[in-house]
Parts: structure tokens; sequence; C-alpha cells
């Protein structure tokens, strides 16, 4: 009995401890399992976690390409700029450290703590960029009292240098922080935050070569995010280099022949299409964009009436006025309602229906036929000769010579300029062409809208005889190790075939524009070289009254197109002078310029001995011995009278 | 003054199995705070010095005839209890919980002191009933209201581990002590309605973001839900074979926290990996079938439970603290025996190893 109690006591607690033990082991192989899972199924995942933990890629901006002249010669470049950031994990004193570093650097230091402020939102360990581009001096300072300034680093990154300041900054377009938006899209795939991209002209359009491949440095953090070492090191790839088209010299002096007036100027090989010179002027500072823009300088920028941050040579759209009294010409010789020998009697105004259109002399011009009618630029002539083209006519010559659509040269925004017809007004007013609406589009006004590349482009058309090149501005993408990666060839689109006389007939006006007596062109005039052009005066508004001082928003703008050597055609020109008034008083005298320049540079004309610029020089030359040209103003707006009689 | 025959039948294979694994939690040790600054390098030798101090303990704990616990353990008990609640007005704060008692030299935790406390108590309380097996909701009322003193004052504290840690214990010795089908099915309706009213009106908020973060860390993933995120990382991260001592990434660039105590085992998974891992296991299974071996062995009722108990502690310690690591519980303050630093722990752990090794060593003598 007892010995049965004694054995039940034991027996049934034994049987129990089974039970705990399997229970036990359970437990232990649901560990075990737990285990196997983290560790050999998930094992990769957790491995690649581990690493994004321990390993930072700190990026490192690669330097971007260099942009050259066609000779070479260097028009952006990059610098060194130094940048002030902290690590707020690391500093103790922040209050104290600001104070030391805006009495140290001489900045604000309100500005100094909204930007702590800022930065600090994101990460104490990731370090915040407090000042950046700051001088050599701030540098040196910093670098004294680096010691007292605990948690302070400088950071060096390339920024672009403008080797020639202002010069061409419309066409080279500047930098921007790379935006949000931006970051989104595939075009931007690999870039970091706070990458400088292009954000207008060449930089942008060749964003893709010039930006060149971010380095970076992996480096090993712990997890206060604190650098350790650095793990491994990938070299930034400098951006590829573009060699242009543009010419410095000739750039350089264009711009300096606008002087103060606003405008733009293109300048074209006419026997390839490549851009020697693209101006528009006045110029803005695109230095000042790679860091904050000063609110200041932003202002005068915008509140300039002369509008520098516009490029003019692209996106300014103008009616061509007399300079489209080429294309009327071309139509008119080509369809045969003219020839060199047809004449026109001008009064001074031309009756068409019951309005009176007014030639710019109103005295008349008398009996003109082709050639006086351009070198003179007779109104009457040209409506008399649209009147019978129609407007439909005008248009499809106007398309030959690249008129009313982009020209494709490859920069954001390229402006279409505007050429009508019957059904594009239809279309865009949902009312008839008026006949006299053909008139105004004869002599480039009216609805007619051109940019000074088409205009250039235009001009190069008539220069090569038909020959349409596609305009461009690189010649070159070269590596930087300056392997040559993509060659530009001059490209021929199309050719426009007109017959020989009618080519020769306006060519033979163009000529007389520049270089005969009652021309409308002689401020364009070189004597070693044969130059051939055309005026033009583009009316801003209407205006009954022009004596006086008119306001300069008001004023007209003042055109020139030429090209050179007369007989056998290198360079043709387009030059508009915003509100300069005259064209062959504004635009040809720049026009000249440039022509000098080039010539010049090909040999042909040997620089005096003794440097004499041409604003002095030159013209006053000219007009010795062209009195009447240059004191008389060539044209006046047709317009301007018709409206109000 | 010891017989002898104590001597002959001292456990020499578990004292061994538990130097293994000490010995192993100092190398770790070594390895976790290697990346700490210069001056806590000692980490691993002081664990040394615990160790020894432990089997001093051990010695001292063996010297004792187990059964002379059975009369004291009451007393111990009210003395534990009323600490206490001294603890609870006078204790050191520590990490927003008071669980400190400084007596001068140094500090004491009358929570850890009771795990081993209840033990005896619950032995000696379920050993007195002539009809093991047969628990009733009735007989029950007692050893309820024995383990549920001391784990709602420790819950106060609040030290939500140590509180589960003794209710764990005491329960699996009820179990072992057997117990009605009708009281466990009564037990449990009554658990859930416990355990809802004890989230709303007992639960710190952070003791119930734990727990939320446990059951997604993702929730809150530089919050407190980053320790069981990062202990993830090491452990998985560790994979078959780990990264090599002193090698894991984890470990030593200090994603994780506090690596030395409470997730040390995290440390030793990313390092060695599921191989080391299962090693470690089998060792730890090892020790908890060997304590249930010596309950089995033991020939009376008192030793066996009280065996049932040590193992039961050592037991749910592990389960919890690598549960814990591994992701399966919530973060709760547990450390892993003989594993984790720390003198307190160190010193628990080996006055329970004393009284198996008293109870095996014993287990003729009547």
């Amino acid at each position: 009995m007892k010995n049965q109690r004694f054995i039940r006591e034991v027996r049934d607690p034994s049987r129990r401890l089974l039970f705990l033990t399997i229970g036990v082991s359970i437990l232990f192989f649901v560990l075990l399992m737990r285990l196997w899972y983290l560790q050999i199924v998930k094992a990769e995942e957790f491995q690649n976690l581990s690493e994004n933990n321990r390993l930072r890629l700190a990026p490192v901006a690669a330097s971007r390409g260099t942009i050259l002249d066609r000779n070479g010669e260097i028009l952006v470049d990059n610098l060194p700029s130094f940048s002030i950031t902290v690590i707020p994990q690391e500093v103790t004193d922040k209050d104290g450290l600001l104070k030391s570093l805006s009495r140290l650097v001489g900045m604000d230091e309100a500005e100094l703590a909204e930007k702590w402020l800022k930065g600090s939102k994101r990460s104490r360990y990731q370090p915040i960029i407090l000042a950046s581009n700051i001088t050599r001096d701030q540098l040196e300072i910093l670098e004294e009292n680096r010691l007292s300034l605990p948690g302070l680093d400088v950071a060096m990154h390339p920024i672009r240098a403008y080797a020639h300041g202002l010069l061409g900054a419309h066409l080279f377009g500047h930098l921007g922080e790379i935006s949000e938006q931006e970051m989104g899209n595939v075009r931007f795939k690999g870039y970091n935050p706070g990458d400088y991209v292009g954000k207008s002209g060449i930089e942008r359009n060749w964003e893709k070569e010039l930006h060149g491949i971010n380095g970076g440095r992996q480096i090993e953090v712990d997890a206060m995010g604190r650098f350790l070492r650095t793990v491994s090191e990938r070299s930034p790839i400098t951006g590829n280099s573009l060699v242009l088209t543009i010419d410095l010299k000739l750039q350089k002096a264009a711009e300096a022949a606008f002087g103060e007036q606003a405008g733009a100027a293109v300048a074209l090989d006419v026997n390839s299409g490549e851009v020697l010179a693209f101006v528009s002027n006045p110029s803005f500072d695109p230095a000042l964009f790679a860091g904050r823009l000063p609110a200041e300088t932003w202002n005068r920028y915008l509140t300039d009436k002369r509008h520098p941050l516009e490029n003019k040579a692209l996106k300014g759209q103008y009616p061509p006025g007399s300079t489209f009294k080429i294309i009327t010409a071309l139509a008119g010789l080509e369809e045969g309602l003219v020839d060199e020998d047809t004449t026109v009697t001008c009064t001074g105004s031309y009756k068409f229906g019951n309005r009176s259109y007014g030639c710019w002399n109103r005295k008349g011009h008398g009996t003109v036929n082709l050639r006086k009618a351009l070198r003179e630029s007779c109104d009457v002539y040209f409506y008399r000769l649209g009147e019978r083209l129609g407007v439909d006519k005008l248009a499809f010559y106007a398309t030959k010579f690249g008129l009313g659509k982009p020209l494709g040269i490859g920069l954001e925004n390229e402006k279409a300029g505007l050429m009508p017809t019957k059904a594009w007004k239809e279309e865009k007013y949902g009312k008839k062409w008026l006949s006299g609406e053909t008139l105004s589009v004869a002599i480039g006004q009216g609805y007619v809208l051109t940019t000074p590349l088409q205009l250039a482009a235009m001009t190069a058309v008539v220069a090569t005889e038909g020959t349409v090149y596609a305009p461009h501005l690189v010649k070159r993408v070269v590596s930087p190790e300056g392997t040559v990666l993509q060659e530009f060839h001059p490209a021929v689109v199309r050719r426009e075939s007109l017959r020989k006389e009618t080519w020769r007939a306006v060519k033979e006006g163009l000529f007389a524009v520049v270089n005969e007596r009652g021309g409308t062109g002689a401020f364009a005039r070189l004597y070693e070289v044969k130059v051939a052009g055309k005026t033009g005066t583009s009316q801003v508004v209407k205006l009954s009254n022009r004596r006086g001082q008119i306001p300069y928003q008001y004023r007209d703008h003042a055109l020139f197109v030429a090209f050179a050597p007369y007989d056998k055609p290198e360079i043709a020109v387009a030059v508009v002078v915003e509100h300069g008034e005259h064209g062959g008083s504004a635009a040809a005298p720049i026009a000249g310029k440039i022509l000098r320049t080039y010539f010049e540079g090909t040999g042909v004309i040997k620089k005096p001995v003794i440097q004499k610029t041409y604003s002095s020089a030159t013209p006053r030359e000219i007009s010795k011995k062209t009195e009447t040209d240059t004191l008389v103003p060539e044209e006046q707006n047709a317009e301007e009278q018709n409206g109000y009689d | 003054m010891i017989d002898r025959r104590l001597f002959t039948n001292f456990d020499w294979g578990l004292l061994f199995l538990v130097l293994i694994i000490a010995g192993i939690g100092v190398v770790n040790i070594a390895s976790a705070t290697a990346s700490y600054s210069m001056q806590d390098t000692s980490y691993a030798i002081r664990q040394v010095y615990w160790i020894l101090i432990g089997l001093f303990i051990v010695i001292q704990v063996c010297s004792i005839d187990y059964h002379l616990f059975a009369d004291v353990a009451y007393w111990f008990y009210g003395v534990l209890t009323v600490l206490l609640l001294v603890v609870l007005f006078v204790g050191k704060t520590t990490m927003g919980a008071t669980r400190w008692l400084n007596l001068g030299l140094f500090s004491f935790q009358p929570s850890e002191l009771m795990k081993i406390v209840i033990i005896m108590v619950v032995a000696h309380y379920l050993a007195n009933f002539t009809a093991p097996g047969r628990l009733t909701l009735k007989d029950l009322v007692n050893p309820f209201l024995l383990l549920g003193v001391p784990a709602i004052l420790i819950m106060k504290q609040p030290d939500l581990g140590t509180a589960t840690l003794v209710v764990l214990i005491a329960l699996s010795m009820i179990l072992y002590a057997g117990i009605r089908l009708r009281a466990i099915v009564t037990l449990l309706l009554a658990a859930l309605p416990t355990v809802f009213l004890g989230w709303h009106f007992y639960l710190r908020d952070y003791q119930k973001e734990r727990v939320l973060n446990f059951l997604s860390p993702e929730r809150d993933p530089l919050g407190s839900g980053y320790h069981i995120i990062q202990s993830k990382i090491a452990v998985g991260s560790g994979g078959l074979i780990g990264k090599g001592f002193m090698q894991g990434t984890q470990t030593q660039l200090r994603f994780l926290p506090e690596q030395h105590t409470d997730f040390a085992f995290s440390v030793f998974s990313e390092e060695w990996g599921f191989a080391g891992c299962l090693v470690m296991l089998l060792l730890y299974l090892a020790l908890v079938l060997w304590g249930l071996n010596i309950a089995r062995r033991c020939n009376d009722h008192f030793g066996s439970l009280l065996a049932v108990g040590v193992s039961a502690m050592l037991f749910w310690h592990i389960i919890i603290n690598i549960g814990m690591v591994i992701g399966l519980f919530p973060v709760v303050g547990v450390p892993l025996p003989l594993f984790s630093y720390g003198g307190t722990s160190m010193i628990t752990t080996m006055v329970g190893l004393g009284i198996l090794l008293n109870i095996r060593m014993r287990r003729f003598m009547f």
C-alpha cells in the first residue's frame, strides 16, 4: 500500500515531466525554426539591410565639361568653390558657433540660424550647408579658427567659371540646383539632390554630355551616422567638352557693338550653317545663378526695360519689317509677276480699296524698278507686288526660307515666329483674310513675326542661292581625354531652286542697299569686302504723331540683314536693335562691325596698325562719302499713316 | 564538514555545461563591447569576476541542505515582499523604472531574488499536498495569492519582464504538480478578460508601445521599434556561418541596443550565424533538460518541485530573451542566463544552479 502510493507519487510526476520535456523541446524548436527563417531563408535580405545600415554613399559631384569656341578658346570652365557645412550632431553650442561664425566671416546670424533650422529637420547627422561659395579670405579665416569651431567643415565642389563674364550668357545658359520635379525625370537618372544642372541654353540642351558622371565615396558610418572610414571610392568622371561653332572674337565684337542697346544678332557661316555669333543684349551674369541670386540683382534684371534675361536671338519675335521685302521680291520674280525692268510709280502712298497705304518717303520715290525698290526700300513697289502675289504665295516663299517655324537649332523653346496665311487667319480668328492685310505682310508688317535667328538663316539661303543648311551651335563633342566623340558636319537640309535671274536680281538689289547712293544700308559698307544687305524698321505701336521724343518702349525696332562677300558669300548676319528706330542707322553699323571683325579674322581685312575703333572711325568715313544716306532716316513705317488715313 | 558522499555525487557535468555557456558568453561580451570606449574594455573581465563570484555562491548554496529552504521560504518571501514595497517608495530610479535598492555598498534588486524565493515558496506549498496531480481550483487560491502579490508589486516598478517571469515560473511548477483539467479550462477563460482589463487599466503607455511595436516594428522604425528591427537585421545578416568573431557590423557599429546585456544573443547570432545559434540552443536545451532530469531523479516532492522551478526559471529566461532578440516576443528587459553581462542576473542564475546541484547531490539522503 505504502509502496503503491510511493510509485504513484513518483510515476505520475515523471509522466508530467515527460510532457514538460516535450513542451520545452517544442519551444526550443520554435526558436530554431525562427532562426532558420531569419538566418537562412531571409539571410540575403537582412544582409542587404545591414550593408545599407553601415554604408552611406557620399556623392562627389563631377566637374562639368568645358565649353570652347571654334578655335579652342575657353568660354565656360570650372573652378573650385568652397562651402561651409556643419553636422548638427557634433555641435554642442549651436548659438555660440553661429555667433562666432557670423563674426568671423561676416554673415548674417539670423540667416545662418534659418539655414540651420531648415537643414536640421532632416537628420542630425547629415551635413547642412550654411554658406556656399565663400571667398578665399573667408576660407582662410575659417581654416585659422578651425579648432574653435567644432562641427564645422569646409566642402569643395566645382562650380562654373565664365571666362568672359557676361559674354554669351544666353547662349551658354545658366545652371541651377536640380529641382524635385527634375529628380523624378528619367533624363536625370543617377543625379543626386543638390546637383547643378543646365537650366537654359547650351548647358541645358547638352546637359547629358556636359554633366559627367558623379562619383561617390562609400563610407562606413556607425549607428549615429558618424563617419568611420572610406570603404571604396569612385572618382567622378568629368563631363565631355563642347567645341562650339561660335567664334569668340566675333561674339565679343558683336556684343561690344551693341553697347547699351537692347537687341540680338546672329551670324551664320552660310556654307555650313554654323552659328558664328549668337548675341542677345544686354546680357546677364550666369555666375550669379550658381549660388543664390541676390534679390537686388534679380530685381534689377526683372525691372530692366531691356529684359536682360530674355534670349532675344532665339525667342525674340519681331516683325521683320522691310527685311521681308527680300522674300516679296524673290516671290514676285519667281512667279514672273515682275522682272528687273518692271517699274512702278511711287507717289508716296498707294490707294487700295478705300484706304491709303503710305510709303515711308511721303514725297515718293518716283519711277521705281526692283533694284531701286530694294535699295531705297520703297513700300509702294512692294504693296503692289504683294497685292498681286497674295498672302498665301508670300507665305509659300517665306516658308522656303525658313520663316514661320522653328529651325531646330537645338536650344530650348525656340520660337517659330509667324507667317500668316488665309487659312491661318480663318482658323485663328474665324475671320476672312482682308486683301489690305496682304499689303502689310508684303513689307514685313502685320501678322508676320520672325526671330533674329530666322532672319540670319533666311539671309544665308539667299546668299547660297537656295542651299539650306541646318543652323547649329556645336562642332564637336570631346571627351575629357581629348578624344572626339561626335563631330557635326554641315548638313544640307534641302535646296530651294529658284531661277538664276531671280537670285541675281534680288542680290543685286541687296548690293545696292549697302553700296549705292541712296541705299539705306550704307552703314554696313566695307571697302575691302562687298557687302549686300537689307534694312528694316518694324513698328512696335501705331503712333499718329511721330514728332518729338517717343517713349523708349514705343520706338520702332531697327533691323538689318546682310551677307558677304557679295560674289562668294561666307557669312550672313542678322541684327535687331530693339527700339533702335531705324535699321540703317542703328542696326546696320552693328552688322558692319561684325562683318569687319569676321574678315579681319580671315585675313581679308588688314587690321589698322594704329588701333582705331570702328565706332569713331568708320561711320564718319562713310558719312563723308554718302552724305544723303546718313543724314536722312531711311524709312518710316507704312502703316503708321494708313491707320489714320 | 561536507559529507564525502556529497562530493562524489557532485554533478560535474552540469557545472561543466554551465561553464561552457558562461565562457562563450564572456567571449561574446568581449566582442559586443569591443566598440565601446577604451575604459569600457573590462566588461568581459568583469563578467569573469561575476562568474567566479557566482561559483562561490554555488558552493555556498550547495553546502546547505535544500530541505532547509522549505523552512525559511516563507520568511524570505515575507522579507522580500516588504523590500519590494520599500523599493516602490525609496528605490533608485534608472531608465524610468524603480527596481534597485541602494544598500550603501551595492545596489540590489529584490525582484531578481523574488524569482528564486517564489520557487521555494510555491514548491513548499505544493509539496504539502498529499494528492498531487489533482489540484483543484480551490487548491490554487493560495499559490495564486503567493505569486500574485509580488507579481503585482514588480509590475508596479514597472518591470513587466520580471513580473511575467515570476508568474510563468510559478505556473510551470503548478502545471508540473498536476492540475485538474477543469481548473485549467476555467483559468484560461478567466485569463482572457484579465488580459483585456490589464491592457486598458494596468499597462503603462510605454509598455503598450512595446507590445504594439513588437506586433508591427515598422510602426515606429526609429523609435522603440528600432530595437527589434536592428536586432532582426543583426541576426538575419549572420546567415549560415556568421560574419566572424568581432566582425559583426551591426554590433561593431553599435546599431544594436544594449548589446552586451539583453541583446547579447543578437551579437552572437550575427557573428556566428545559424550554426553558432544551433550550438547555443542545444547547450541551453541540454541545461534545461538537465534540470528536469534532476527533478525526475529526485525522490522527494519538494526537491523535484524545486528543480522544476529552477529549470522553469532558466527556460523562460532563455525563451523570452531569445524570442525577443529574434522578434518573436516584445522587447522586455529579460537577460539571457549566463550570457548577458551583469552581476544580478549571474547571481540569480548561479543560486538556481546551486539549488539544482544541491538537489542532485542529496538525492539519496533522506
